[in-house]
């Protein structure tokens, strides 16, 4: 993924409309071109506030995952429930034969 | 009967004063007839509730019953409830209807609790003030004006209306106690890994933590007592026996010694705010604690560290919502990509998409570690502020938010300034601590302050301990939201 800039500093570098639509094709999200100004901004000042922990001294810590440290719980793997795809399934848009619908992907 | 306390309903219900039933019908009648002003709920499940309350007054009949047996609740709209629609606040989710219970939906029905419905909140839980709601905002009973907070808004606001005894809410950055700071109520989020997640519609994964929204303190560890569980299907669950949150509430809190940050009472911090809370510390002073300058140095990180980490986790969390297997989709998709793509356009609001954007930037290769892991070294930072003022302390004692309610609309279109709303209650997130909002007295403008008490982890029993004390020699608790228009016959029927 290239962005128009590639420095940290967003105060000066702040992103731009390609770099938006960079992202939100990355995170599936059609952005209209007459709210690219808005979003822009918007993303724009988010950034600009979340740029204050590169005033943070953090050298030699470690990052922290997890409030507690721990790590994963792990149980047993054991059948515990029996077969629900028709109850799962009754929320989908559109289903055939136990399968989900979606456009075609294989020609 | 609605302005009693889960404790006093307890009495009557056991006392054959009404019941269950004539309770929840009592409730059921409240929330037809005053809900339209406040938009608290979302579902309101009636003939389930009073299916619940027989089942309720039934065992209530043979004797036995546990505490919460036939007391009204309801749940915000993230929890999954088998059976009925689970929106979290989002068009996305607007036809989604869970063939499963949460855990804590399932704790709390084992324990004969009666779920009159599901409350209005942010969408996502991404907010503080419950204007991004699919729904339409939700009002503060106290000033219909003003927010009730968020993101747990309706929760907190049909507690304060009397539409509930006490609810459940979800806290990822304060969403529990900031709207019970805004509505004059008791808030408690527990500590990480306390209450199951399974169920729970994930935000952000290493922050989100449910918990109640009550009246009292002494009503929030009886919903802690059913909420609260070991539970294998949730993998960041402690397995760490539980208290008995009751059984300590009335502990003596002589010696007790309350830290207080010299960085929670700095610029920004509304003077009433400032005035109630000191004065809430003196009267501690008075039942014999004593109070301990701290300084909690990276405070200000915060706020920055937050707003990468839950959009981070929020990003890969929403990933799921593509319109293929359940939530909304898109109509006539060309393709796969443009089923995707405007799904998720038209599925989810503004906030959501921003935070969804960031987090996509921030997880981005090239800009993960000055994001991403910076956020995580900060966020050890800040837990080991909290780490090292715990072996001075106790307790830590400040404001909730910097100021009460704020008006609607006053604060929706400029996202960051909402975020500074969250400047206290994030880093008891970040740390994964304890954390609960009381009430603490009424501002000039006559809306709810809160203050909030910090603890360490699972110290869940001491904050409950602490702050139900304090609703002993105080009542600030009782006091209730003006509300208008109710019939006579509400009124009457105490």
């Amino acid at each position: 993924m290239a962005f128009a800039q590639n420095q940290f500093n967003l105060v000066e570098n702040p992103v731009k409309h390609d770099d938006i639509n960079a992202l939100a094709h990355l995170a599936r999200i059609n952005i209209n071109d007459d709210l690219l100004d808005n979003v822009t901004d918007n993303i724009n000042s988010i950034l600009s506030l979340v740029d204050q922990l590169q005033q943070a001294s953090t050298d030699d810590v470690e990052p922290m995952y997890h409030p507690l440290d721990a790590t994963q719980q792990l149980r047993a793997d054991e059948v515990t429930e029996t077969d629900n795809r028709q109850a799962l399934q009754a929320n989908a848009p559109a289903t055939e034969a136990g399968l989900f619908l979606v456009p075609q992907v294989i020609e | 009967m609605h302005h009693y306390t889960i404790a006093e309903l307890m009495k009557s219900l056991r006392n054959k004063e009404f019941s269950s039933v004539e309770l929840t019908q009592h409730y059921l009648e409240r929330i037809k007839q005053l809900d339209s002003q406040f938009n608290s709920y979302i579902t309101v499940s009636s003939e389930q509730a009073l299916l619940s309350a027989q089942q309720a007054d039934q065992a209530l009949a043979k004797g036995n019953a546990s505490d919460l047996c036939g007391i009204p609740i309801a749940h915000k709209d993230l929890f999954c409830t088998q059976g009925t629609l689970t929106s979290c606040g989002s068009k996305m989710l607007s036809n989604f209807v869970p063939p499963y219970n949460a855990t804590i939906v399932e704790n709390l029905a084992n324990a004969g609790a009666v779920s009159l419905g599901k409350t209005n909140m942010d969408e996502f839980a991404m907010g503080s003030s419950n204007e991004s709601s699919f729904y339409g905002a939700s009002k503060n009973p106290w000033n219909i004006d003003c927010v009730p907070g968020g993101s747990s808004g309706g929760s907190a606001a049909a507690v304060a209306a009397q539409l509930a005894v006490a609810t459940t809410g979800s806290d990822t950055g304060g969403s529990i106690r900031q709207p019970a700071s805004f509505c004059g109520l008791t808030g408690l989020k527990p500590t990480y890994g306390r209450v199951s997640r399974w169920g729970m519609v994930a935000y952000a994964s290493s922050l989100d933590q449910a918990g109640p929204i009550a009246r009292t303190a002494e009503d929030a560890a009886i919903m802690l007592n059913a909420m609260a569980s070991f539970d294998d299907k949730d993998s960041t669950s402690v397995d760490i026996e539980k208290s008995d949150y009751k059984a300590s509430l009335n502990d003596s809190i002589k010696g007790l010694r309350i830290g207080v940050p010299e960085e929670y009472f700095q610029d920004g911090l509304d003077n009433d705010v400032a005035t109630l809370v000191n004065a809430a510390l003196a009267e501690y002073e008075k039942m014999g604690a004593t109070l301990h300058p701290i300084s909690l140095p990276h405070t200000h990180l915060a706020i920055p560290a937050y707003y990468v980490i839950a959009p981070a986790e929020a990003s890969a969390n929403l990933s799921r919502f593509d319109g293929v297997r359940y939530g909304h989709r898109c109509d006539d998709p060309k393709d796969l990509m443009d089923l995707y793509k405007r799904s998720r356009e038209e599925g989810f609001g503004d906030e959501v998409k921003r935070r969804i954007l960031v987090g996509a930037y921030a997880l981005s290769a090239g800009y993960y570690d000055a994001y991403y892991r910076k956020a995580q070294q900060v966020r050890r930072l800040i837990k080991q502020d909290f780490v090292d003022a715990f072996t001075q302390v106790d307790v830590i004692a400040g404001p909730v938010v910097p100021n009460p309610a704020f008006g609607i609309g006053e604060k929706s279109t400029n996202p960051v300034s909402m975020y500074l709303e969250d400047i206290y209650t994030l880093p008891t997130n970040l740390a994964g601590l304890c954390g609960i909002s009381l009430p603490c007295g009424l501002s000039s403008d006559n809306k709810p302050v809160g203050l909030q008490l910090t603890g360490n982890y699972f110290a869940e029993a001491k904050l409950l301990n602490v702050a139900h004390q304090f609703q002993q020699h105080t009542d600030h608790h009782k006091k209730t939201a003006p509300i208008s228009n109710a019939s006579n016959k509400l009124n009457s029927n105490q």
